[in-house]
């Protein structure tokens, strides 16, 4: 199932890494309220995501529950104003902006910085 | 009293003897003391006040009180099938029929009573029956279905009634034999009774008041013929059921020398001591209480047995006598009666409101002071929980107020709030308003199964439990707790009210409707975990009727689904997924089935038969999906959701068409339902089954809808649950045709969707919903709120518009563009996912993790949530 990236908006989704900008995909590709994962350089994966005011996040795509790279796939939402994403596996919820699980203070993710441009 | 080391043997296991046991224990004194139960029955306790029940589809075991790990766990010594025999008060020894001999430091009997047959002649004739256990409603209901037409039940009380609504659930042309002038002579008066013949008999059964039998006529093989009554007639039947009242059964008690009253029953004091010998004890229906009286009902036998132990405990305890207010469903009629029903005390006045085309009869009887004294309620006994709390006291409102019907005069808007503290709201295990109001200001129970737990109100008959639930929430008000029911952060309605507002305003847009409808904070915002795939699944299935999508993945549709309904299958823990394509009724041809291996073997995947039998195969990546089900598709498969909340399978034994007993085509009618309810999304996942004849092959009593074959159509059951807290699953409707059988599937399922809450399977639904399986009955059989046109046009628009949702995908492009593990390298599989070889198959290679694991709790299956 390989498809050409295409863009109609013209914008690419770029995730900073230690010192260049990673290049992901077409800005159109990310749909609100759902995420994609990106392969990135170092064998690590990114969940990238954008909510309904077109604000982009990512962060590690590795549930650290399960140890399945599955947070992309999980459901965002917002929780007392701030972006998170949902485990799909045992629905723990990650804040987006910062990574911090919110059901367990001992665990966090890897946030990346991201923008599209 | 008796030291550390002493026995207690229990004569009789019956639900007072369970309950006396459960005493022993509650106060420690299992502990300390060898308890032996010596129990005629060859089974352990079961509730008796149910029997009935095993009609409608009750087993047995679901009427056990008796849990085998509680006399475990307490030491208690159960013989079973074993009765007393003897008793020498001299040695302190009991003799069992096997010949066990127990010596006791204290005896309790709790013997119970037999049922009074009439000594009239041919009584023991082949064909005669008693009603009281369960051995007596298993050779009942095998007579009845082997040798019988029609059948007679002498005695028009409680039982009678009872017995006769069985025998006519049995097939039978049923008659009632009473020998007093009216039905259930003791509750009701001659108001009450005449309400409830004219309901009786409108349901066909016939009743005869007034006369006695004076013969019973054989056959010259002995076998019952029919009956002689008092009044020169004569009644043709082929079974007689002796329903006429029970005696304390007191033999063993006599044998041994303990006084007994003179019409029977073993005479006991306050404590239930025996008034002879200090080491014995009787309660229940066996014991002469202080006051004089042989109480039948269960509530004041749990006292006895609660003072008898207590007594034994030596804490201070006593049964001075106990009120016979009873409500019940009888035949579907509720039947009520409280305090002083039939007024006998002095200068005591009634109120009635009686109303024979509808079958009404209410009556409450006043003292001269306006004091409440009792009453009976024909027709309708909603207010018997409030009315019956209210007894001995002078009610804040005028007493027909009470009664009338809501509109006729001033409406009774008297809550239990009015009640005092003291009041008893439930009478089976005597607990007072204040013990429930303490239930939830002490122990903060916000929830009526919560109380339940802690105060064991509403345990028993359960009829008290609609007032527990307005005292709990009149109690919760006034701490100024506020419950909030609302379905996550984002709403604060519940899903019931969500599913209103999308219908009624065609919401189609979840988004919308959080802007529109969501809590003030929420608004603007992504939703979160819960309301998203909550909405989306009320869009699913309102789609047609609102003007939605009827395709899942359709525009925002697909952003409010859980991964598992994302990708059209199931995600498994190490992120690959799992394929089940539909197999109606779990029939499959054998291309089929090649077809299923073959694709199995060319991706490497891990097959296993289903408990839905179907066939699951695990391990594909996300980006296989399409590939795999373009292959099912061409080989003619559909998507059968076991990804998704909404109908799985529909299993079936493989009925009369091969079995020697089936009596209908269960294979035919279980994919018929299969294929109706395919893709049909709900508020939790819908299981079904079609069994071909009572032996019940298909399991269908576990789940949310079941189907059983009779000779004379399909019987319906719903609200079963394997699971974590399994149910059997109640009976709807009897004797369905085909049409019948899925009109009324129709309406359950529109309805469940409807009014259940998130992720609240039909068994907790059931459970939750006022009024329960009565309500429910009401609803989709009997049309009570008018809305079975509704549900069926909804259900309708359904069917019509269903689509295969994967023949649908793999033909779309753009949807086909999100089966990719990677956005940036859609052809590279996830490294993740790994595998390693088990058994001739394979397992997925998972990584160690160090950090634990969140409580599975609120992912558990058929839990509430909130």
């Amino acid at each position: 199932m390989t498809l050409a990236l295409e863009t109609t908006t013209g914008l690419t989704v770029r995730l900073r890494l230690a010192d260049d900008w990673f290049e992901v995909c077409g800005l159109d590709r990310l749909v609100p309220g759902r995420g994609v994962a990106a392969l990135l350089p170092d064998g690590r994966q990114a969940a990238v995501f954008t909510d309904r005011a077109g604000r982009l996040f990512a962060v590690d795509n590795r549930d650290p529950f399960t140890g399945a790279a599955v947070l992309s796939r999980g459901l965002t939402g917002t929780h007392r104003g701030r972006p998170f994403v949902a485990s799909p596996l045992l629905k723990q919820r990650f804040d987006l902006e910062t990574g911090r699980c919110l059901d367990d203070d001992t665990v966090r993710v890897r946030t990346y910085e991201v923008e599209a441009a | 009293m008796p030291t550390d080391t002493s026995t207690i043997v229990l004569v009789g296991h019956g639900m007072v003897g369970q309950r006396f046991l459960e005493a022993l224990a509650e106060r420690g004194l299992t502990a300390t003391h060898r308890v032996v139960v010596l129990c005629e029955e060859p089974r352990p306790a079961y509730d008796r006040v149910q029997l009935t029940s095993y009609f409608s589809g009750r087993t047995p075991e679901d009427l056990s009180l008796t849990d085998l790990t509680f006399l475990e766990d307490h030491g208690i010594e159960l013989h079973v099938g074993d009765p007393a025999e003897h008793v020498d008060r001299e040695a302190r020894t009991v003799t069992a029929r096997s010949g066990l001999v127990v010596g006791y430091d204290v005896l309790v009997l709790a013997t119970g009573s037999y049922p009074f047959v009439p000594p009239v002649p041919n009584k023991d004739a082949e064909g005669c029956f008693v009603y009281r256990t369960i051995e007596d409603l298993l050779a009942i209901e095998e007579y009845a279905r082997s040798r019988a037409k029609t059948g007679a039940v002498v005695g028009g009380g409680l039982l009678g009634l009872e017995a006769a609504g069985a025998l006519k659930g049995l097939g039978l042309t049923s008659h009632i034999v009473e020998f007093a002038p009216r039905l259930m002579p003791v509750q009701v008066d001659e108001g009450g009774g005449a309400a409830l013949l004219r309901t009786i008999e409108d349901m066909g059964l016939s009743v005869h008041t007034g006369v006695g039998t004076q013969e019973i006529t054989v056959d010259e093989t002995g076998a019952v013929t029919g009956m002689k009554l008092s009044d020169g007639s004569e009644l043709a039947t082929d079974m007689v059921v002796f329903s006429a009242g029970v005696r304390p059964r007191d033999q063993l008690a006599r044998d041994c020398g303990l006084a007994v009253g003179e019409r029977g029953g073993i005479s006991v004091d306050e404590q239930c001591r025996t008034v002879t010998d200090p080491h014995v004890f009787a309660i229940g229906e066996c014991a002469l209480a202080a006051d004089g009286r042989v109480y039948g009902l269960v509530a004041p036998g749990y006292e006895q047995a609660e003072t008898a132990a207590a007594t034994i405990a030596e804490d201070e305890a006593a049964f001075t006598g106990a009120d016979l207010s009873t409500k019940l469903k009888l035949l579907g009629v509720d039947v009520a009666s409280f305090g002083d029903a039939h007024g006998t005390a002095e200068d005591c006045l009634d109120v009635v409101y009686s109303d024979s085309r509808a079958g009404l009869y209410k009556k409450l009887v006043i003292g001269r002071d306006g004091t409440l004294l009792g009453g009976i309620l024909v027709g309708d006994a909603e207010a018997y929980g409030t009315l019956r709390a209210f007894t001995g006291s002078v009610p804040p409102v005028a007493p027909e107020s009470l009664v009338l019907p809501a509109g006729a005069g001033a409406p009774a808007a008297l809550g239990p709030s009015a009640l005092p503290d003291d009041a008893v709201i439930c009478s089976c295990h005597n607990v007072t308003k204040g013990t429930i109001r303490g239930a939830v200001t002490d122990h903060s129970c916000t929830t009526v199964p919560e109380v339940k737990k802690c105060t064991k109100a509403g345990t028993g008959c359960g009829s008290c439990v609609k007032v527990l639930g307005q005292l709990l929430d009149a109690e919760l008000e006034a701490n100024g707790v506020e419950v909030d029911k609302g379905l996550c952060g984002c709403f604060s309605q519940t899903r019931e009210e969500l599913y209103e507002i999308v219908r009624a305003l065609r919401i189609a847009s979840h988004r919308e409707l959080l802007d529109r409808h969501g809590r003030e904070e929420a608004r603007g915002g992504d939703g979160c975990e819960v309301c998203k795939p909550t909405v989306g699944s009320i869009i699913a299935s309102l789609a047609p009727a609102i003007g939605a999508s009827t395709y899942v993945l359709d525009g925002e549709q697909a952003a409010l689904q859980d991964t598992n309904d994302h990708f059209l299958a199931n995600l498994q823990k190490n992120g690959s997924y799992s394929v089940v394509p539909r197999i109606p009724g779990g029939e499959i041809a054998p291309e089929k089935l090649i077809v299923i291996g073959e694709i199995a073997r060319d991706f490497g995947l891990y097959t296993k038969i289903t408990g839905g039998q179907r066939i699951d195969m695990f391990g594909a990546r996300v980006e296989q999906l399409p590939v795999i089900w373009a292959r099912l598709v061409d080989a003619g498969f559909e998507s059968g959701h076991a990804y998704g909340k909404s109908l799985r399978t529909v299993k079936s034994c493989v009925g009369q068409t091969w079995c020697r007993y089936g009596v209908q085509d269960s294979v035919r009618m279980a994919i018929d339902l299969e294929l109706r309810y395919r893709g049909l999304r709900s508020p939790h996942k819908l299981k079904s089954a079609v069994s071909g004849c009572q032996r019940e092959c298909a399991e269908a009593r576990s789940k949310d809808f079941g189907v059983i074959a009779t000779a004379g159509g399909w019987n319906l059951y719903v609200g079963g649950n394997g699971g974590a807290t399994p149910r059997h699953a109640d009976l709807l409707a009897q004797d369905l045709s085909d049409a019948e059988l899925i009109r009324l599937i129709d309406r359950f399922l529109m309805f469940y969707i409807r009014t259940a809450d998130r992720l609240e399977r039909t068994s907790a639904w059931l459970e939750r919903i006022p009024g329960g399986l009565d309500h429910v009955r009401d609803v989709v059989v009997h049309d009570s709120l008018g809305i079975c046109d509704e549900l069926e046009s909804l259900m309708a628009a359904h069917v019509a518009h269903y689509r295969d949702e994967w023949a649908e995908t793999i033909n779309d492009p753009e949807k086909l563009a999100r089966f990719v593990s990677f956005v940036n390298a859609p052809d590279t599989p996830d490294p993740v996912v790994a595998f390693v070889p088990e058994r001739d198959q394979m397992k997925p290679d998972l990584p160690l993790l160090s950090i634990g694991l969140r409580p599975a709790d609120d992912v558990l299956e058929g839990s509430a949530q909130r």
